[in-house]
């Protein structure tokens, strides 16, 4: 336990380098503000293939393969693969490695399934496993409406709160050595439910989440928000990133300048017709990939904690009336 | 963080105070007008076929079949749900609505196949309301039969 830190938190002794980072996106994403930042924008929601699940599986394996290119890597260099996406059983993500054939780790943590697999990476990475790790996650908005919601054409209307799932795949490469910024420590979470069943404010389940894993990690390094350049949330949302400074500000906590969210960052809510904002796994992988992580490589955010949030609800549970149970992961990574 | 009851009540209150509401007042002005209109179209048609010499019945019948061949036609173009996501129940409780919650899950599930996919899917969104309008009708009935 001599790494372990505080309550929840870990650092690592010889931190894991982001070596690079790529995002594919869908037509929707390649409209919005991010549009000259992603590596790649499929030109419609199908990508040459048949189903949307096939679509998000194509887009989740280029995620990857273009991830290791950047790095200047080759596929076997890779010693393990963790991903995990939105569909029954994470088959969006097996299916994307099914022809890479390395190592895998099929991972399940809704919208902070980034947020998991970095964190599991580094350990792998810290405690020399594995020299280089692909973490990725993926979604697919037409095969998350189908999975969750109604079918795509039935005429209805959203609620102001409720988000839009990004179509996309990010993916970093966590290495021993190279060039990059390293995730210095990291603070899991627990999973944290306040009660919240509606599932058109998925923002307003997950903020307590964001909010318990940011006082653990502020606590368990005796830390303060004003260190950080950026406090990064994976898709709250406007009204989940309201939400979070509220209840910050309740335990004494002013996150209010650094605090950005990716749900909010990824889309233009005035123009896009994305309510809430962004979600879904790709929401803060993309985010990350494209807006964040160059910052952090140009030196322009010095100190940055990644907070990926994932509602861990399923949609017969969220038939049967019950609560959405909620995660956030947190990860500081250093220029 | 502190997950008892009443932390659950207050977060409860903050999060309604937090999350914005939709604009009831401009909706149902919206639900109305295209309601109405689609309301209007059919009586329109059902003039139109009473004047090509239909009986009141027969008029009835082309109305429906008419009404739910546009919205499905329109399902299928994509252009329903952008009304309905303006209209709302304006769009969705005419015989338009059902239309467009058979043909939705129909175009939806075509990939799973014609029996599994499209054939079982169709009456996910529509099904209680044939299941409950049966069974209304059958209570009427009843209630009728007495009464009478």
């Amino acid at each position: 336990m001599r790494r372990h830190v505080g309550k929840q938190s870990i650092r690592f002794d010889l931190p894991p380098v982001i070596r690079a980072a790529a995002s594919v996106v869908g037509p929707k994403e390649g409209d919005g503000p991010l549009k000259d930042r992603f590596d790649r924008i499929m030109p419609d929601m199908l990508s040459g293939t048949n189903s949307w699940e096939k679509a998000e599986s194509a887009l989740a394996r280029q995620g990857i393969e273009l991830a290791v290119d950047k790095a200047g890597l080759s596929m076997p260099e890779i010693d393990y693969i963790l991903a995990g996406d939105l569909l029954n059983q994470s088959i969006g993500s097996t299916y994307a490695v099914r022809s890479l054939e390395r190592p895998f780790f099929g991972l399940f943590s809704a919208c902070s399934t980034i947020g998991e697999a970095m964190t599991l990476g580094c350990v792998l990475v810290d405690g020399e496993y594995a020299d280089n790790i692909a973490a990725a996650a993926s979604s697919h908005f037409c095969a998350a409406e189908k999975t969750f919601r109604n079918p795509l054409e039935l005429g209805g209307q959203r609620p102001l709160t409720s988000s839009w799932t990004v179509t996309g795949d990010g993916c970093v490469i966590i290495s021993s050595s190279g060039k990059g910024p390293r995730i210095t420590a990291a603070t899991t979470g627990k999973i944290i439910d306040m009660g919240i069943k509606d599932v058109n404010n998925m923002g307003a389940a997950m903020a307590p989440a964001a909010a318990d894993v940011l006082i653990h990690h502020f606590e368990d390094f005796n830390a303060q928000p004003s260190g950080y350049d950026a406090i990064v949330t994976g898709d709250l949302g406007s009204t989940g990133l309201k939400l979070l400074k509220t209840l910050m500000a309740e335990k004494g906590y002013d996150i209010g300048e650094n605090a950005f969210d990716c749900g909010v960052e990824i889309f233009d809510a005035k123009t896009q017709d994305t309510h809430a904002g962004g979600s879904g796994p790709a929401c803060s992988a993309v985010t990350f990939a494209s807006l964040f992580y160059p910052k952090l490589c140009e030196g322009r955010i010095k100190r940055l904690l990644f907070v990926p949030t994932g509602a861990l609800m399923n949609s017969t549970t969220a038939m049967q009336g019950e609560t959405m149970p909620s995660i956030a992961h947190a990860l500081r990574i250093e220029a | 963080m502190d997950s008892s009851e009443l932390s659950k009540k207050k977060y409860k209150n903050l999060v309604d105070e937090a999350s914005p509401n939709s604009n009831v007042y401009r909706d149902c002005l919206k639900a109305f007008a295209v309601g109405g209109a689609i309301c209007c179209i059919g009586q329109a048609l059902n003039n139109l076929w009473v004047n090509l010499g239909a009986s009141m019945d027969e008029a009835g019948a082309y109305t429906a079949i008419a009404l739910v061949l546009s919205s499905v036609l329109l399902t299928g173009l994509g252009v329903y749900d952008k009304l309905g996501k303006h209209a709302g129940a304006g769009s969705f409780v005419p015989i338009t609505g059902f239309a467009n919650a058979m043909a939705a899950p129909a175009v939806e599930f075509k990939r799973e196949g014609f029996i599994m996919g499209v054939g079982a899917k169709m009456f996910t969104v529509a099904g209680p309301v044939i299941v409950y309008g049966t069974l209304a009708s059958i209570v009427v009935g009843l209630v009728y039969y007495i009464l009478k």
